[in-house]
């Protein structure tokens, strides 16, 4: 167990290394900053003296060199547009993605499992017939349309919800969060079910797949032999085990929630990183892009570590095999 | 088991042909067509190719041509007339009068085109890089598995992003973006088909014939490992299309002088909240309709495909 996780953190740093690379060379190559920020009227001089003070009059090569040894101090180099370690603008957007990619999974989970339950249980009935046929649209309609009809919907039409921004946030443990005010989480409601709704579409599936395959294996005969009641079967025995592989899977979706929220957060202008990112690809603001992704890849290898992990932990049948990685 | 005589006995020569009434071709049209679902999905799609294909013919205006729009006629709703000229806009018209129908119908073709030459691409890149590691075997099994599980760990959207922050804009860069994020989902299930082909025995027949390898796994193993790849396609290729419609709303996909659908629907975004609906929604269903009619297909295919559900 030790060296698999010591092997796949080898890995990740290799991984960040020709992502960082990659990432660094790619957008090395397009635009120039220094045109955007500076003065159109500016001289040459004025420009070559811009471009030194943002470093970027030496090679390439050192460039990303001083970057991967900035990188491991921490420090991801500073914005252009803000003038602010890249690392700094990004940290302090993160936890409106994070409340949006949170709240949009708790949506999928709650209202998902009992979906997906019910239609594997009766996969004949009207109902179950109607969620599946729901689920192919969910998956169907691209998240940044199904965001413009809830706008169109919501905030035009009936007039219910905000279409943008946050609303007041308050603070909790320095952290500023707003779905626990009133109007806080009436900002939220719209992007988050926005985010929510592919990954219900998901776990709907998912979940009847599972269900449908373990209520014929003899466990469950044997469960309701026993004499147990309806819900201690469906809710102990069948659960425990359809919870393997819709952990991985809802364990996966969370970075890709946080991926996703790119598009929910430009459409319903929630202000949170994937909202950032995008500005800043716009405004050639380099290091805020290289941050974001590095933060991003980061994040996401971690995450898929935790889930084989926890994955193991949950399913003794799975051992992890430290000669296969 | 009889004795080796009796196995190897002809069939007796006066038996009448049999007619060939189940052919694998027609099993597999009438399998596909219990779902009636399935074929409302293959019409539509049908529907949806024909109208793009023919757009140019059937488009009441070129999209395209600056010249023939007519500012005057800016933001029009369905329904109305021209205020010059003989046009009647169905479906109204955009922010620089151009007619919402012949913008869609273009725009279709922008999409399609994208989002089947990605998939196309995708499938033979990663198709053969699939077969050859099952059939290799060994370190360059070894190493693209890895790669492909490293990459797939990762969700498209971010992948296709780093790629066009990187490559900048433009119709190739955007499906070498759509084909990067592609590739590992055909190399995954083309390598997992021939690993279970390789095995049977009319591979181990191919080879004892002393066949040579190109020929076995052109001629043997492809059309055996063939219909997952194709059930991945189909799934793929909406994926595909959305993902292109996704990155061109956000700006940062296809350019400006062709919109394909996810363009004409961040162009309409603009005017939706001041309640002219029509610029986006008419343009957000078209795309609707292609990426559902793909999947119903896709779904049903799938079905029939499986051999593990089959009758």
């Amino acid at each position: 167990m030790m060296v698999y996780v010591l092997r796949r953190l080898a890995q990740t740093a290799l991984v960040l290394a020709v992502t960082s690379l990659l990432v660094f060379v790619g957008i090395f190559m397009i635009g120039d900053p220094v045109e955007m920020l500076v003065n159109p009227q500016a001289d040459q001089i004025e420009r070559d003296r811009a471009r030194a003070a943002l470093g970027l009059d030496r090679p390439m090569w050192a460039q990303y060199g001083l970057f991967v040894r900035n990188a491991l101090s921490g420090d991801l180099g500073n914005s252009f547009v803000y003038g602010r370690p890249a690392i700094d603008v990004i940290l302090e957007r993160m936890p409106a993605t994070l409340e949006l990619a949170v709240l949009a999974m708790v949506i999928a989970i709650l209202a998902g499992i009992p979906l997906g339950l019910y239609a594997g249980l009766k996969p004949e009935s009207l109902g179950a017939k109607a969620i599946m046929a729901g689920s192919i649209v969910g998956f169907s309609l691209p998240t940044f349309w199904v965001g413009l009809l809830l706008i169109m919907l919501f905030a035009v039409q009936l007039g219910w919800l905000p279409s943008t921004g946050r609303g007041p946030t308050i603070d909790l443990l320095g952290l500023k969060v707003s779905i626990l005010t009133w109007e806080g989480m009436r900002h939220a409601l719209l992007p988050a079910v926005n985010l929510a709704l592919f990954k219900l579409s998901l776990i709907i599936r998912l979940t009847r797949a599972q269900v449908r395959e373990n209520v014929l294996l003899d466990y469950m005969r044997f469960a309701r032999a026993k004499g147990l009641s309806r819900n201690r079967v469906l809710g102990v025995h069948l659960l425990k085990n359809i919870m393997i592989p819709l952990v991985t899977v809802i364990g996966l979706e969370l970075g890709s929630v946080i991926a996703f929220a790119i598009v929910t957060e430009s459409i319903f202008a929630w202000p949170g990183m994937g909202k950032l990112v995008i500005d800043s690809i716009f405004q050639l603001d380099r290091p805020v892009v290289v941050a974001y992704l590095m933060i991003t890849v980061t994040m996401f290898i971690f995450i898929n570590l935790v889930v084989d992990v926890l994955y193991s932990v949950l399913d003794p049948r799975v051992r992890i095999d430290a000669a296969r990685v | 088991m009889g004795t080796p005589a009796e196995r190897i006995a002809p069939v007796a020569p006066d038996a009448a042909p049999v007619p060939p009434v189940e052919t694998p071709w027609r099993r597999f049209a009438s399998q596909f067509a219990s779902s009636k679902l399935a074929l409302a999905g293959l019409a539509l799609l049908v529907a949806v190719l024909l109208l793009a294909v023919m757009a140019p013919w059937i488009a009441p205006q070129n999209p395209y041509d600056l010249g023939k729009l007519d500012l005057m006629d800016a933001r029009l709703p369905p329904g109305s007339d021209a205020m010059a000229g003989d046009l009647h806009y169905r479906l109204g018209t955009d922010g620089q009068g151009r007619d919402m129908v012949s913008a869609i119908l273009y725009g279709l073709r922008v999409s399609l085109t994208v989002g089947v030459a990605s998939g196309v691409i995708a499938l033979c890149l990663g198709g053969s890089l699939g077969i050859l590691a099952a059939y290799l075997g060994g370190r360059f099994e070894q190493v693209l598995m890895r790669v492909v599980d490293i990459q797939l760990g990762f969700p498209a959207i971010l992948v296709a992003l780093v790629l066009i922050a990187t490559l900048g804009k433009g119709v190739d860069k955007v499906i070498v973006a759509l084909v990067t994020v592609q590739w590992a989902y055909y190399a995954r299930t083309a390598r997992s088909a021939a690993l279970v082909e390789r095995g049977k025995e009319y591979m181990e027949a191919a080879r004892g014939l002393g066949l040579a390898p190109s020929r076995i796994v052109l001629h043997h193993l492809l059309p055996n490992a063939l219909p997952p790849l194709i059930v991945v396609g189909t799934v793929q290729v909406a994926h595909a299309i959305a993902l292109e419609a996704t990155l061109s709303f956000l700006g940062l996909g296809l350019p400006t002088t062709e919109p394909s659908l996810g363009l004409l629907i961040a162009n309409g975004y603009e005017y939706l909240l001041s309640g002219k609906y029509w610029i986006s929604v008419y343009p957000g269903v078209a795309l609707l309709v292609t990426i559902l009619a793909i999947n119903l297909v896709g779904d049903q295919l799938r079905d029939v495909l499986n051999p593990r559900l089959s009758r």
